[in-house]
């Protein structure tokens, strides 16, 4: 097998935030990615999935493992990340927050060119702008323009056109379109689709929206609090899910169209874990419909449940096989109708 | 079945820097007692100002507003500020989408909870706290009593959704304003919290106004569906045949532009370009030019009307489409 273009070993980010707490953003994370692949990153708000992103760029710095990029183990340090950023880049959630609004577009996107010393004749370093706004579907004439001049969906273009810049292999995409309209989104993804194509690039692509995250990526990984649950290549994971959590995940989109495809309700009870002081043994039980007392003893490890996948579940195969909900952790959103207090009137 | 709430050819323009901006250009819907009407739009579109503006909550000046806002037959605009605030308190609720915002970060939830009730309510600050714990119990907070004296940052985004919820319900209303409620949550807090709306619903038999960006959302429960674009309905029907028979270019656009669950390989369609500027509205249709469809000088100069093509659906158009595939338009 190719070395992979990304792979982090056991990843780990903690912070502390004091009293002796720590807050286990990420913990203990190994993946890797092929070149020109995408791997989509899917969890809720504290899983931990737009710190990985961080953490590779060294935007936040990794407390143990390691992460290797075209086999080479990457080095934090000044001159290190700042090979680091050539080689990989990232697009961020909202684009009126990641573009510097006194900047013109074509400075916005020209500053990465500076800072690494690359076209650096006056006039090639324009035509190389000029080729950027054109490879992300903007004409020459937004040079001059400025953020507050163009839509949201004109300003992630520029977002994506900065962070092409520098040729990069790697773009970290971290909710890339979920600040968009409906109408807008399907152009940024095509575009990144498109991109992918014609430049070979790879894409960490970090997002909530399980839809989207289908739609763009080859592989999918699931975090749940700081750790992986699942992983597995995308037409498996969306058709038979192994993780009670991933099954959760999908059970909770609303159907995209009226007596949709009839999917058991699956509510889950409750809501995301502190990861501060995150479950003993897996960190899914409180709220998982099968946790049993045992779940609560050991903390799942990721284990290979086929070719490509993998799985954090002591009952995987048990819940595959047809395992009856335990009932433990509770379904239903606990208001029985009948408990409901009548109206005053 | 009678509107309990309408709007009548409802307008609102605002003074902004850069000249008047026609925000929502004669707006027409009803919504009667148990159903439930979804407003769809993108940014823009009017769907927020359209109903916030309708029940006196866009203050006037800037805006100016035309045309009738019905409560139970009753013209809210022609109404003082005073009678206005008296019927929202007492027969709308609201939930908007940010809970964090709309909570009173120095009050706590139990003060919050008592405070609408005891102003349009005949009724005692302990008969008031007893109906905040019942709700609160209602809507799935653990320890009630116990969460009283919390205040909103001791609580999670989800959490403090569902007080937003239950404050809402403090007065019995019969009109349930959602405001892109579930946006701002996770997946599965927006299950529970869709599934909880659902509940109450039943239960109380409100009239619910849901607005959202995402037609995906309201597939399932909304009963009625009213799709906005540049400050006016282009499309209105019921949800099945909505979602069955598309009529609106945009419609049709919005519904084949989102990735489907279990469809990944099937290309996105896309919109070309981006909403119109409410400020320089384009002239004829103003969707015409990111429109597909689009054939003739007539669709540049006219305003097609929002006309009735089948029973209870209507939309804005000149033209029939071909029948719809669901595929790329």
């Amino acid at each position: 097998m190719s070395t992979p273009l990304l792979e982090a070993v056991d990843l780990q980010v903690h912070f502390p935030v004091g009293r002796g707490s720590v807050v286990r953003a990420v913990d203990g994370v190994s993946f890797q990615v092929e070149q020109g692949k995408t791997l989509g990153l899917v969890g809720e708000s504290g899983s931990g999935k737009s710190t990985i992103g961080l953490s590779i760029l060294g935007l936040e710095r990794p407390t143990g493992g390691r992460v290797l990029l075209d086999g080479a183990e990457l080095d934090f340090g000044r001159a290190g990340l700042r090979e680091l950023r050539t080689k990989a880049t990232m697009v961020f959630q909202d684009p009126n927050a990641s573009l510097n609004p006194r900047r013109s577009v074509g400075a916005s996107v020209r500053e990465p060119l500076e800072i690494h010393g690359l076209h650096r004749a006056r006039a090639a370093r324009k035509a190389r702008v000029g080729e950027l706004l054109d490879l992300v579907g903007l004409s020459s004439s937004f040079i001059d323009r400025y953020p507050h001049e163009l839509s949201g969906g004109q300003r992630q273009r520029v977002g994506i056109a900065r962070a092409l810049a520098c040729e990069p292999e790697l773009i970290i995409l971290d909710e890339p379109v979920s600040a968009l309209d409906v109408s807008v989104q399907s152009q940024i993804m095509n575009l990144l689709k498109r991109l992918q194509a014609e430049l070979g690039l790879t894409y960490l692509f970090i997002a909530h929206d399980l839809a989207v995250v289908e739609y763009m990526s080859h592989e999918v990984l699931v975090m749940y609090v700081g750790k992986i649950m699942e992983r597995a290549d995308r037409d498996s994971l969306y058709r038979s899910p192994r993780h009670p959590y991933t099954k959760a995940l999908l059970s909770a989109i609303p159907s995209a169209e009226p007596g949709g495809q009839e999917r058991e309700p699956m509510l889950i009870e409750g809501e995301v874990p502190s990861p501060i002081s995150p479950p003993s043994g897996c960190r899914f039980r409180t709220r998982c419909p099968w946790a049993i007392a045992a779940c609560a003893e050991t903390d799942p490890p990721l284990e290979a449940a086929g070719d490509d996948s993998a799985v954090a579940c002591i009952r995987a195969d048990e819940i595959a096989a047809g395992a009856p909900v335990t009932g433990g952790a509770g379904t239903g959103t606990g208001v029985e109708p009948e408990s409901l207090p009548t109206r005053s009137r | 079945m009678s509107a309990l709430f309408e709007l009548v050819d409802f307008r609102v323009r605002m003074g902004t820097r850069l000249g008047p901006a026609e925000i929502v250009n004669g707006v027409d819907w009803g919504v009667a007692a148990g159903e439930t009407l979804a407003i769809v739009g993108e940014s823009g579109s009017g769907k927020s100002m359209s109903v916030l503006s309708a029940t006196g909550l866009v203050p006037s000046p800037p805006a100016r507003f035309e045309g009738e806002a019905r409560f139970d037959g009753q013209d809210l605009l022609a109404l003082d500020e005073k009678s206005r605030r008296r019927i929202r308190g007492r027969h709308v609720g609201f939930v908007f989408q940010e809970p964090m915002t709309s909570l009173n970060p120095l009050l706590t939830i139990g003060r919050q909870m008592t405070e609408a009730p005891r102003q349009h309510l005949d009724i005692s600050g302990s008969d008031a706290a007893t109906k905040a714990v019942e709700l609160l119990t209602l809507v799935g907070i653990p320890e009630p009593e116990q969460r009283m004296k919390a205040y909103p940052h001791q609580l999670s985004g989800g959490m403090r959704q569902r007080v937003m919820i239950a404050m809402a319900l403090m007065c019995d209303p019969e009109v349930l304003i959602a405001d892109e409620p579930t946006t701002a949550l996770d997946v599965t807090t927006q299950a529970q919290i869709l599934d909880l709306v659902q509940r109450l619903q039943e239960r109380f038999g409100m009239a619910v106004v849901w607005i959202t960006h995402d037609l995906g959302v309201v597939a399932d429960f909304a009963d009625r569906v009213a799709v906005m674009y540049a400050g006016r309905i282009v499309e209105e029907a019921s949800t099945r045949e909505l979602f069955a028979s598309p009529s609106h270019p945009y419609t049709r656009g919005l519904l084949t532009a989102r990735p489907r669950l279990g469809e990944p390989d099937v290309e996105l369609a896309t919109i070309p370009g981006v909403p119109p500027d409410p400020r320089r509205l384009p002239a004829g249709c103003s969707f015409w030019p990111r429109c597909p469809y689009r054939s003739d000088a007539r669709c540049e100069t006219e305003m097609p009307p929002l006309r009735e093509i089948a029973s209870g659906h209507k939309a804005r158009t000149f033209y029939e489409l071909e029948s719809y595939r669901g595929g790329t338009p």
